[in-house]
């Protein structure tokens, strides 16, 4: 060895071990910081990220929660596209629910909004009434009075009655079963339209009084200028309220008793994957459909933010 | 076209406390009127009445010698200018000029000709294509005065339109408002709360104060002839300078332990002995000489040294703190003691009333 080379291997090591005691450093300085963020980094790592990855793998598995997950490669994506009718319903029937559901939502919560944002007196104990179902909405109890509420003989038919219309069953008739879970779901419009009215707020009345001295109708004021510059929270309300729409279960559930029925019509996406894993123990294949809605979401989600740039206006 | 406005005992009532106590006002067609006071005087509000964007509580508002109360904003033949500019953030300059246009269904190519000429006048062409973000302030400010002459209106409204903008360009702009007035010669009506403004602007000043119009008057008869001592302490910076005095005698007055010959005319009725407020503006005080009469002396405080003129804060033998504006530059020295000597004709004396002696 050269003494140029010897010097050089002498530097490398000299730098290597300067680098490892700046990084010592660094960990000891910086060791309460990731202390605080243990708890969060752990319950990501363990139950967020971890079981997910997990997932991913046994999708590509025939894992049945019994015995040893088999590697099948694309057997059960190609199963999904080629050989599962069930599944092209559960699509069906998601897919209906968000383009249905959501556009109502968003519309019924962006005009109470509205309402109560023209100075009422008592504006909080309005709000808080409106954002009531929104709270429980979603949960077991509220759809469990839903179904009685819109059974054969539940209270919505009774009041029908009163004006001689004999009500169909809405939730066991699959004309109208699906169409009864989107008015549980416009029923709970609480979360945009808390959203919806602070948007509103930020909205200078100036803009208002400018668009009225020259003229401008109340609704040529709310398109002109109302949902433009409301864009940025109407995007996000609409990003926000599609992906819990293809998410949506638990009324689904409980409304169809756990089958999604009848015959399938409220057989959202998430039913019939807890089907498929909890039901009929196909964990491989639930893990798949999970995946393949991972993506769906992912798709809009990207094509929104595409969206963007021909209808959402972001000011300053 | 140029249109006449008239206030008749007009009022505004916010609950059960009148924010404006039934004001009396001629602006005659074509005259620059501006509403001046402190905050909360009521002058935004008193626009906002006559822009159609407040209802009017009690009172007539005649514009062009028709009852207007009850009419729409946008039937009032009126354009203002906010002064948050209130330009639509998600539109273009152009559209933003085009808006009331198209609102109010005019042709296409009367439009474009209508814009493109307003934004000629506003030196704003070449931003028309640009939204509103991508502006300075001052150009800005242009768009939205642009969006009020392209509807062509007969009174132009102005709600403290410069407050947003930094010192140099205030005096630009204002500049280039008053050469607006006279180029289209409508009736406007400007608020604002900075005296300088309504000074150099103004045909007509109304001066508000708590809802109630102090003086209305040309700019000089406001700072020559003011009525009360509220309008002689808001008009002219620095401020005019107040000193207690006593009447001694039909002509004479006592200030400062300074006997001061005024004119009957300036002390009107006031009795003798009655505690008066003597008024004296900065610029009216000079320092030494023999013109005029003694005000007595004063001890210098501070000296501030503007290059054109020279502003001197000094206190009294009286103990009382004077203000004094001298043209030029001055060698005075912080603790010198100085003679100042007032000329009678620049005098003002106020009642126990704050209102003016003068006949």
């Amino acid at each position: 060895m050269s003494v140029s080379e010897r010097s050089a291997a002498a530097t490398g090591k000299g730098e290597s071990s300067a680098l490892a005691r700046s990084l010592r450093g660094a960990v000891r300085r910086n060791a309460p910081g990731y202390l605080f963020l243990a708890p969060w980094l752990i319950g990501f790592l363990c139950l967020t990220l971890g079981p997910a990855l997990v997932s991913l793998y046994l999708s590509f598995t025939d894992f049945d929660l019994l015995q040893a997950p088999n590697f099948v490669g694309m057997q059960n994506y190609i199963r999904m596209a080629t050989a599962d009718p069930k599944f092209i319903a559960a699509m069906r029937v998601t897919f209906l629910y968000v383009i249905l559901s959501v556009p109502l939502k968003l519309a019924f919560a962006l005009a109470v909004a509205m309402m109560l944002n023209r100075g009422l007196t008592g504006l909080p104990v309005y709000r808080a009434i409106f954002y009531l179902p929104s709270l429980l909405g979603a949960s077991v109890a509220i759809a469990v009075l839903w179904r009685q509420l819109f059974a054969a003989d539940g209270m919505i038919n009774s009041v029908l009655a009163i004006f001689g219309i004999e009500g169909p069953s809405w939730i066991s008739n699959p004309r109208y079963s699906l169409y009864t879970l989107v008015v549980l779901s416009v029923w709970q419009f609480g979360s945009p339209m808390i959203i919806f009215l602070a948007g509103l707020r930020q909205i200078p009345t100036d803009m208002y009084e400018a668009a009225s001295l020259d003229g401008a109708s109340s609704s040529r004021q709310f398109w002109k200028i109302t949902l433009p510059l409301l864009s940025p929270v109407i995007f996000f309300n609409f990003v926000i309220q599609t992906i819990e729409a293809f998410k949506a279960f638990t009324p689904a559930f409980i409304v169809s008793g756990g089958t999604g029925g009848p015959i399938n019509s409220t057989l959202f996406y998430t039913l019939y994957l807890y089907q498929e894993a909890f039901g009929n123990f196909r964990m491989g294949y639930a893990s798949a459909l999970a995946w393949v809605l991972v993506i769906i979401i992912a798709i809009f989600t990207a094509f929104s933010f595409l969206s963007t740039r021909y209808w959402v206006h972001y000011d300053e | 076209m140029s249109t006449s406005i008239q206030l008749k005992k007009v009022v505004k009532r916010f609950g059960a406390i009148d924010v404006i106590k039934g004001i009396d006002l001629d602006i005659e067609p074509g005259q620059f009127t501006v509403f001046v006071g402190p905050s909360g005087c009521g002058k935004s509000t008193l626009l906002r009445m006559i822009a159609g964007l407040e209802t009017i509580s009690g009172g007539d508002l005649l514009i062009g010698g028709e009852r207007m109360n009850d009419t729409a904003a946008a039937k009032r033949g009126i354009a203002m200018v906010f002064q948050s500019y209130a330009l639509y953030p998600h539109m273009t300059v152009y559209k933003n000029l085009a808006f009331g246009l198209e609102t109010a269904g005019l042709k296409r190519d009367e439009i474009d000709r209508r814009v493109k000429e307003a934004a000629a006048t506003l030196r704003i062409t070449e931003y028309l294509q640009r939204r509103p973000k991508a502006l300075s302030g001052g150009q800005r400010q242009r768009v939205a005065i642009g969006r009020s002459i392209v509807r062509d209106p007969n009174i132009f409204l102005f709600d403290e339109p410069l407050s947003n903008l930094d010192a140099e360009l205030r005096v630009q702009m204002r500049v280039e408002i008053s050469k607006l007035h006279e180029r289209l010669g409508n009736t406007m009506i400007y608020v604002t709360h900075d005296q300088v403004e309504a000074m150099t602007m103004a045909d007509k000043i109304v001066v508000l104060k708590a809802g109630e119009v102090m003086q209305t008057g040309s700019p000089l008869e406001l700072y020559n002839r003011p009525a009360n001592r509220f309008v002689a302490g808001f008009i002219g910076s620095p401020k005019m300078n107040f000193l207690e005095a006593k009447r001694t005698a039909a002509d004479t007055i006592e200030v400062a332990g300074q006997s001061l010959r005024l004119s009957s005319d300036q002390l009107g009725q006031a009795m003798t002995s009655v505690p008066i407020t003597f008024g004296i503006r900065p610029e009216h005080i000079v320092l030494g000489g023999e013109a005029g009469q003694s005000l007595g002396e004063a001890k210098v405080d501070l000296v501030e040294h503007l290059g054109g003129s020279t502003s001197v804060y000094a206190t009294m033998t009286s103990g009382a703190s004077l203000t004094i504006l001298a043209p030029g530059q001055l060698a005075i020295q912080h603790g010198e003691t100085v003679p100042l000597r007032i000329d009678a004709a620049n005098c003002h004396a106020f009642g126990p009333d704050d209102q003016t002696l003068r006949r």
